[in-house]
């Protein structure tokens, strides 16, 4: 007891330089959103001029002006850009939740020939990034008449081999085989004592699997930009943040900090809700670039 | 023992079922693509009219592009700027990670709203990357806040820093600093928490203070989550677009040695270029590009698989 009551009051001052630099490194995580949000109230020309704290009365007028020179031009309008990522992200996630469900729960409750190699190969391809075998893509997409269509971004979700990997691991001890045998002796089907007895038992890690799919998949600009290239009104939300940039040669800041903060929103919202998730998860290991 | 056996091999065939789906998907969507990129990088394309015509060129896209002067050395100074651009990065990140880590976890200075801190630094990771590019993109242009705040302050001349090859490099290397160092500190402070609390105990009895503690426990104990996350940050660095393509599409130069270099320049941007639609597009060298950055990736993770074998 003495001894700690001594070691606190020689070491505040290490804990008060601790403290200083956390809060710092708090403001420098903060403060570009901070200037985002200004700067979306604010007039272009006054954002010019530098640096402000204080929010004008200029957002609406930024964003009317947004959405008009959207209409006026040839990409893809805002609204539409975040429609279109929802129709893309949403069977996305689902689908490689399901699937890597599905192939974890076959490596895990069955044996057969052939399943340590499976389980290895499923391990060896974790870090194989898609971005090396873009031109195979592209071609796939033509062979299938998918160019040009959500499907080749929503499809290949069904083989996410981290996602496997990490609801594996947590079957491992989440899910007892014991249960799924009695199951069997009640006369359900191998299927049926998946959906019904299996998904439930997992849930904890697919929700969990399910927010790093979701957020990969929504913000996602190279493969979209690519196989999207030539659909300007399937563009998606990360596609409408580039064009915010590109083609304009009059740049209006409030409008593009507009445009930002709009796209920036529903995850910061989003975020607020699901933090303590979204922090346990990425201290399991459970997100990778 | 026998009917046992007789049932297990009889419900195996609903594991092969189970996981047919996952392997199906894998040859249509990555497997076939990644051969395809493979051959596709011993073709030439040539376009009659509306007509692609291809036509074998062996080695010629390695010979001409990759190790040839009609690549101009291109595919070698994108690798070099992917890979200073990542070690730019992941050096402070993990040094920075490493030492908060060490201080969230040193329970004689414990300090208070560890979970806040958590989720303030871990912040800038969740956000989309395109939209963090075009916001730093909107702060050090020409007419940008900050730009103007520095010019200000008389840090930065009143010429654009976007155009600038060293100021864009640093800044492209800061951005990715700041938005992973936060996601690095919860794994290494989640693996610092996993190391056995009895080693600490003993230490202490032996009178060993907390630096001799983080250094002769703490730091061996964490080197295989150390690794993995060297690794992992390695492969995706590699494959860094996001940031410096909506940055400044990679255009300023700079001179090394001589030779113009495009400064922020990435391998997958270098890809892309050949890969978009008009007169530059050229599948040959996008994939005799893409072949270089697969076998560089392999090489990376083949040390990892390596790595950890051992700790096996």
């Amino acid at each position: 007891m003495e001894t700690t009551a001594v070691g606190k009051k020689k070491t505040s001052g290490k804990k008060i330089f601790r403290y200083v630099i956390c809060i710092l490194l708090c403001i420098l995580s903060l403060f570009p959103f901070y200037v985002l949000i200004i700067n979306s109230t604010l007039e272009s020309n006054v954002i010019k001029q530098g640096l402000h704290f204080l929010p004008g009365k200029y957002f609406f007028r930024n964003y009317a002006g947004l959405i008009a020179k959207t209409n006026a031009t040839s990409s893809v309008s805002l609204w539409r850009a975040l429609l279109n990522s929802l129709i893309v992200t949403v069977p996305t996630t689902l689908l490689q939740i399901y699937f890597a469900s599905l192939t974890a729960y076959g490596l895990t409750v069955y044996n057969f020939k052939g399943k340590n190699f499976a389980w290895g190969f499923i391990y060896a391809i974790m870090m194989i990034p898609t971005q090396v075998s873009i031109v195979g893509l592209i071609k796939v997409c033509e062979l299938t008449h998918m160019y040009g269509t959500f499907l080749p971004l929503i499809l290949p979700a069904m083989a996410a081999p981290t996602t496997v990997y990490f609801m594996k691991q947590y079957m491992q001890t989440g899910l007892s085989v014991e249960i799924v045998e009695a199951a069997r002796i009640d006369g359900a089907g191998e299927f049926r004592i998946f959906n019904t007895i299996g998904i439930p038992l997992i849930k904890p890690a697919m929700a969990t699997q399910a927010i790093f799919a979701f957020v990969a998949s929504w913000n996602n600009l190279y493969t979209p930009s690519i196989l999207l290239a030539t659909e300007q009104d399937k563009g998606t939300m990360p596609m409408f943040v580039e064009s915010l940039k590109s083609n304009d040669k009059k740049r209006d800041f409030g409008q593009i900090y507009a445009g930002l903060f709009i796209t920036v929103i529903p995850i910061l919202v989003a975020y607020l809700f699901l933090s303590k998730y979204i922090v346990a998860g990425v201290a399991l290991g459970g997100v990778k670039e | 023992m026998n009917n046992n056996k007789k049932k297990t091999v009889e419900y195996g065939k609903y594991g092969v079922l189970f996981i047919a789906p996952f392997f199906i998907v894998f040859l249509i969507f990555q497997f076939y693509p990644l051969l395809y990129t493979f051959y596709k990088s011993f073709m030439y394309d040539s376009k009659t009219g509306r007509n692609k015509v291809e036509t074998l060129a062996g080695l010629g896209n390695y010979t001409n592009y990759v190790f040839g002067s009609a690549g101009g050395g291109e595919v070698w100074q994108a690798i070099a700027v992917t890979v200073v651009l990542w070690l730019l990065n992941f050096i402070p990140q993990i040094l920075l990670s490493l030492l908060l880590a060490a201080w969230f976890t040193d329970n004689f200075n414990k300090l208070k709203g560890e979970g806040a801190y958590k989720v303030i630094m871990y912040m800038p990771n969740i956000i989309t990357a395109a939209t963090i590019a075009v916001l730093f993109y909107s702060l050090f242009d020409v007419n940008g806040s900050i730009k103007s705040l520095f010019v200000k302050l008389g840090w930065a001349p009143e010429t654009g820093m976007l155009d600038h090859g060293l100021a864009s490099f640093f800044i492209i290397a800061f951005i990715q600093f700041w938005m992973w160092y936060g996601n690095t500190m919860i794994v290494l402070i989640a693996g610092i928490l996993g190391i056995n609390p009895s080693l600490y105990e003993a230490a202490m009895v032996d009178g060993a203070t907390s630096t001799q503690q983080f250094f002769q426990i703490t730091i061996p104990l964490l080197k295989p989550i150390l690794q993995f996350t060297m690794v992992t940050s390695a492969i995706g660095g590699l494959q860094m677009y996001d940031i410096p393509q909506l940055f400044n599409e990679g255009n300023p130069v700079i001179k090394v040695g001589g030779a113009s270099v495009m400064s922020t320049r990435t391998i997958v941007m270098l890809i892309k270029t050949y890969i978009n639609a008009g007169p530059g597009q050229n599948y040959g060298r996008a994939s005799a590009y893409s072949v270089i950055l697969f076998i560089i990736t392999l090489i990376v993770s083949m040390v990892f698989y390596k790595l950890t074998d051992e700790k096996n």
